[in-house]
């Protein structure tokens, strides 16, 4: 395993498939659990491994596997792990053990809810360290799959409707992404679907070219993120997905998309990467206002965090499109950072739904008299996911707001906006979901459970610990950014210079 | 011009505000255990700080008036691409005097709120919470740099939040608590903005190069933008107008919160903030006339709103923002040596009355109106005296500490030749005896005038025995300035530049008539509430509907409810619900039921399962990818 380190991480999630299908109806509901569960550890223990052979200070792509896969197309089974990409292998191998721990509570069916959740983690963890753009495709489109049959068959009551949508419109998207892999492959030739080497033989492509083809690409990602205006699958989504989907939805998958664009579209097309910045900038901020507005008239509570999630991988675009180096790395950071926060909101509400069976704002209130574990918590989930600084959002949107400031003044003020209005959307629920008087059916609930807490401490925690001291992030994440900036933007202010010089910049943006 | 001073490391300052936030945590997760140690610990942890800082103070003080600075640094927040935050810790005149008062008062009323809250059985979550504020108030004013400020400025927030709805489950607290979260958060967008304008122009929010380079870097024009920003965040932390609406609903809080926060510390953190930047408003200059503006309309609109008050702590609340107003005329006209006297003046008298407040109102047994009171003083004679004692000195009657803040400041008003500030500035001085003299008579003097008036009962040592030391303080405080080579200055003057008297009224003659005014306000509440010869509420009957409307704050509140909070309400309704899933989300579902109608021709491949569509793309990757394959 030594030299394959990538490989088993990818891998050992479809090991424990084979494992539960190979097993089948002799594995009790809860034998499946425990075996998913410890997969998921094992995972995680050997994601754990990578981070330690990984180079911080290394701006390239480290671990590499190669093989030849498919000759006659140039084909290649192409894995690596650059500072980008580590954090959200991370990220997905941490969260899906306590997505497995919160799913405990699924009864129906848990052997093939399993097997599902598996099949996820190894396609999303495929997608984040493929290098070869048809094994990424592969990977990408393999996602859609388990995490339909998630949202369809344990999802709530519109599931199937949520379920379709998200599949089709995700699957429109992929259909322009892989008629531009083709398309690349035949205009840029060289016979490989290698990344690193795409990046140099693209650049020889006719401007206009590169420029359709980028346009490709963004459309596919652009909806996965979302960015808007292509959001409307995730508010439906989110709300009819079982717990640990929406989880993994909010958690992993909108930054498959979100990678996608600094991988692909960055690394591929820096030219028209450039050109089109300011209009997905404005987009971008666009939805970080709208996302946000939005969210403050929903009353159903998990439509309200899938509109936050809007808002904020606003900030992850916004900041990856202002080619600063705060921006761009605040941009990953705000990744992992988000993933986290309303991973942890999610995990929260799901608990919610469990006792109460309502997800309706109007329904609830006074629950912290009930619960004060369980909302104090939640409280705390909602300070981060607000943007408090100490805790771990802040300081990714306050690196992409100084970032983007930079470059232009105004997005950079459109984005300053989020802070007032997430603390509205967030608290105004907040305090309809915890204070006020409890509804007589609400008395007696119990409150967190050892496993629940199990579930939640390690996420909470780490809201803390990359609030106070996200360096442990940024010193892998930097070097890899600063390499995408050269790449794309080499005569940008790449850093927010000093003094005196700026001063004379003054009237920029 | 400021000189720069030489630093030195000093290695316990962490340690001033590490001792709360331990307790805080021990408390937030077995206070419930703890029980009655639950408050002591957290004493303690402020008491503990107190003495740290008065050692760090006394260090500091031992060397010459040009090494007056002390850091630290802890380790690196933030490092990204050559931008670089460290936890750095500072400790220099100005931030001397803020930790003193924040420990110092902040451990009497942790004391006071044992006995206060002893009967409450979330207790171990209030003394949490309580300490998490401390912790926080001294990142604000111990950070090196913006961002340790801004991290202690939103940590504040939050704790305020917390514990203005402390009492929750009644749902009028709960507003409150958000009201002032979300009004004080629109002056930190702003403020935030400002911080990234200074990383725009500086590369850095450390404090020392950005006020040894801003000269040279920042245009007048610069620097008035920025300085606004930053104003901006101050006038929402402190309760300035235009936002000003937040800190009368935060009475709702437990009362030694509203003296802690709401009074003492918190709410002072906008004069902290603009002193601070002192080097940036200067250049400005113009940002500096808009403080004082400021300042000065809010001293007198909140002085009017004190006056037709009923509730106690109301009262109390619009006199805080009247008194930051206060503070604010002294910054404004850079006499930042006098606004911090009259801050720390402030802090004492103001957390003493809100702390009597909250013995007169455990007396009586839960009751703020103070039409329900009177007589108080037979049965109450600590809190009378103590409470008399702090009302006193804000009135201005010498030789309290009040007295020298106010005429300290009048004083500069007149000598700088701004004849208007010092007018206006004596006639809200008259509103401020006024409202004193009122309420100190409502509540004490006279006849009871409820059951609970009369049955009403001293509140136990734990509570009278803080009031009793800030009463002293009060008393005490005052003589820090009697000498006019005393500490103060000396301590905040290297720091800040001195300021220039260019001479006006000699100061025993404003005295006079500052003295004059108070006396005068004095005496007519006591002819209308006390002498029993006019009837107050046919007094107050004639003044309508103005009493009316200063009660509530000339219905400033009920203005912005119409103007912004329904408009935006609404607007965020037709977005969400028509704009978003009418409009956006209409024409996705059109454009699927375009493709629909398209397909319908062909009903064989329109077979509706998504497997049979994954199947589909699939077959066709694989055709593509073997047409590849056969052209290479």
């Amino acid at each position: 395993m030594s030299g394959h380190v990538l490989s088993a991480v990818i891998f050992l999630p479809l090991l424990g498939v084979l494992g539960l299908v190979i097993g089948g109806r002799q594995i009790t509901d809860a034998g499946a659990r425990w075996i998913t569960l410890l997969v998921t550890l094992v995972t995680f223990s050997v994601s754990l491994a990578m981070l330690g052979r990984f180079t911080a200070a290394d701006p390239g792509y480290q671990l590499i596997e190669q093989a030849s896969w498919v000759p006659g197309i140039g084909l290649q089974y192409l894995i690596g792990v650059d500072g980008i990409s580590l954090w959200l292998v991370l990220l997905t191998t941490f969260l899906f053990p306590i997505s497995v721990l919160a799913s405990w509570t699924v009864t129906a069916n848990v052997r093939r809810y399993m097997v599902a959740m598996l099949v996820l983690e190894t396609a999303v963890l495929g997608s984040f360290l493929a290098l070869d753009l048809i094994l990424f495709f592969i990977f990408f489109e393999a996602i859609l799959v388990p995490m339909y049959l998630l949202i369809g068959g344990w999802g709530g009551e519109r599931r199937v409707h949520a379920a379709l949508k998200f599949f089709l419109y995700t699957m429109a998207g992929s259909a322009f992404l892989l008629v531009a892999i083709i398309f690349l492959y035949a205009k840029a030739g060289g016979g490989t679907f290698d990344v690193r080497t795409l990046a140099d033989t693209a650049a020889t492509l006719p401007l206009a070219t590169a420029r359709w083809l980028f346009l490709g690409f963004l459309v596919a990602f652009a909806v996965k993120v979302p960015l808007f205006p292509l959001h409307t699958w995730l508010p439906d989504a989110h709300t009819e997905a079982p717990t640990a989907a929406s989880v993994l939805l909010a958690g992993v998958l909108l930054k498959v998309g979100a990678y996608g664009l600094i991988r692909f579209n960055m690394a591929l097309f820096p030219e028209a990467s450039k050109h089109f910045a300011t209009p997905i900038m404005v987009l971008a901020a666009i939805g970080i206002v709208y996302g946000a507005v939005c969210a403050i008239s929903q009353r159903d509570v998990k439509r309200l965090v899938a509109y936050s999630s809007v808002s904020h991988l606003g900030f992850v675009v916004l900041g990856l499109f202002a080619f600063t180096q705060q921006a761009v790395s605040g941009s990953v950071l705000q990744m992992v950072n988000h993933g986290l926060a309303t991973g942890a909101l999610f995990l929260l509400v799901g608990m919610l739904y469990e006792r109460t069976h309502t997800r309706q704002l109007d329904e609830m209130g006074g629950l912290a008299s009930v619960m004060p574990w369980l909302l104090g918590f939640f409280l705390f989930a909602v300070f981060a996911s607000a943007g408090l600084p100490g805790l771990n959002s802040f300081v990714g949107e306050f690196l992409v707001i100084i970032g983007t400031f930079a470059i232009s003044h105004w997005l950079g003020v459109a984005a300053s906006i989020a802070v007032v209005l997430s603390a509205i959307y967030l608290l105004w629920s907040y305090q309809r979901v915890a204070y006020g008087a409890v509804r007589d059916e609400h008395r007696g609930l119990a409150d967190v459970s050892a496993r629940e807490v199990v579930v939640l401490a390690p996420v909470l925690a780490l809201l803390l610990v990359f609030g106070v001291y996200p360096k442990m992030l940024t010193s892998a994440i930097d070097p890899a950014t600063a390499r995408v900036i050269e790449h794309v933007a080499p005569d940008h202010p790449t850093t927010v210079v000093t003094g005196v010089e700026v001063a004379d910049e003054g009237s920029r943006g | 011009m400021v000189e720069t001073l030489t630093s030195h490391d000093a290695s316990v300052l962490w340690v001033i505000p590490t001792l709360p936030l331990a307790i805080s945590m021990l408390n937030l997760f077995v206070g419930k255990r703890l029980g009655r140690w639950a408050g002591v610990l957290a004493t303690m942890a402020v008491a503990a700080s107190f003495a740290v800082a008065v050692a760090s103070v006394a260090d500091l003080l031992s060397r010459p008036a040009g090494e007056r600075l002390a850091s630290q640094h802890l380790f690196d927040w933030i490092s990204v691409g050559g931008f670089r935050v460290g936890a750095d810790l500072r400790l220099d005149g100005l931030s001397a005097m803020m930790i003193l008062v924040i420990t110092g008062i902040g451990a009497l009323i942790h004391l006071y709120s044992i006995g206060y809250m002893a009967h409450d059985e979330r207790r171990g979550r209030f003394f949490a919470y309580l300490n998490l504020f401390v912790f926080f108030m001294l990142m604000l004013v111990l950070g090196a740099n913006y961002l340790v400020l801004y991290l202690g400025w939103e940590g504040v927030g939050l704790c305020s939040f917390l514990l203005i709805g402390f009492w929750s489950d009644k749902l009028t607290n709960a507003e409150a608590a958000k009201k002032a979260f979300i009004t004080t958060r629109i002056g930190d967008t702003l403020m935030l903005v400002g911080l990234a304008t200074l990383v725009f122009k500086f590369g850095t929010l450390d404090f020392v190069p950005i006020f040894g380079a801003a000269p040279t870097v920042l245009t007048k024009d610069a620097a008035t933008v920025i300085a606004l920003l930053l104003f901006a965040g101050a006038i929402g932390k402190s309760a300035q107008l235009p936002l000003q609406v937040w800190l009368p609903d935060a009475m709702a809080g437990p009362t030694p919160v509203s003296a802690l926060i709401h009074a003492a510390t918190m709410v002072t953190a906008g004069v902290y903030l603009v002193i601070r930047s002192h080097v940036l408003f200067e250049i400005s200059g113009v940002a500096l006339t808009v403080v004082l503006v400021i300042g000065v309309a809010t001293a007198l609109f909140a002085a009017t709103c004190a006056i037709a008050q009923v509730d106690i702590k109301r009262v109390l609340a619009y006199s805080t923002i009247s008194q930051l107003g206060y503070m604010f005329i002294a910054v404004g006209m850079r006499a930042y040596a006098v606004a911090m006297f009259f801050l720390v003046a402030h802090a004492f008298y103001k957390a003493l009355m809100f702390l009597g407040a909250g013995s007169v109102i455990h007396g009586m047994h839960g009751e703020q109106d103070m039409r329900q009171m009177g007589g108080l003083r037979k049965v109450m004679p600590v809190t009378f005296v103590t409470f008399a004692i702090g009302a006193l000195a804000q009135a201005g009657i010498p030789p309290l500490a009040g007295f020298f803040a106010k005429d300290a400041l009048l004083e500069v008003a007149q000598h700088t030749g701004r004849t208007a500030v010092y007018g206006l500035g004596t006639l809200a001085a008259f509103l401020t005896a006024f409202y004193l003299g009122r309420m100190l008579i409502l509540t004490f003097f006279g006849k009871p005038r409820s059951d609970a008036a009369e049955h009403a009962h001293e509140s136990s040592p734990l509570i009278w025995i803080p009031l009793a030391i800030l009463a002293a303080g009060v008393a005490f405080a005052g003589v820090l300035e009697l000498n006019p080579e005393g500490k103060l200055t000396s301590l905040l003057d290297p720091l800040l530049g001195a300021l220039h008297d260019a001479g006006g009224l000699p100061f025993a003659t404003l005295a006079e008539i500052a003295v004059a005014v108070a006396v005068v306000a004095l005496a007519i509440t006591w002819w209308i509430y006390g002498s029993g010869r006019i009837d107050p509420n046919a007094f107050r009957a004639r003044m309508e509907p103005m009493a009316t409307a200063a009660q509530h704050g000339w219905y400033v509140d009920r203005a912005y409810d119409v103007v912004f909070v329904q408009p935006a309400k609404a607007l965020a309704r037709m977005t969400g619900e028509v704009l978003d899933a009418k409009v956006i989300d209409g024409a996705v579902n059109g454009v699927a039921g375009l493709v629909q109608r398209a397909a319908a021709g062909g009903r064989l491949i329109q077979t509706g399962f998504v497997r049979t569509y994954a199947l589909v793309l699939f077959l066709g990757a694989v055709l593509v990818l073997g047409y590849i394959g056969v052209r290479v």
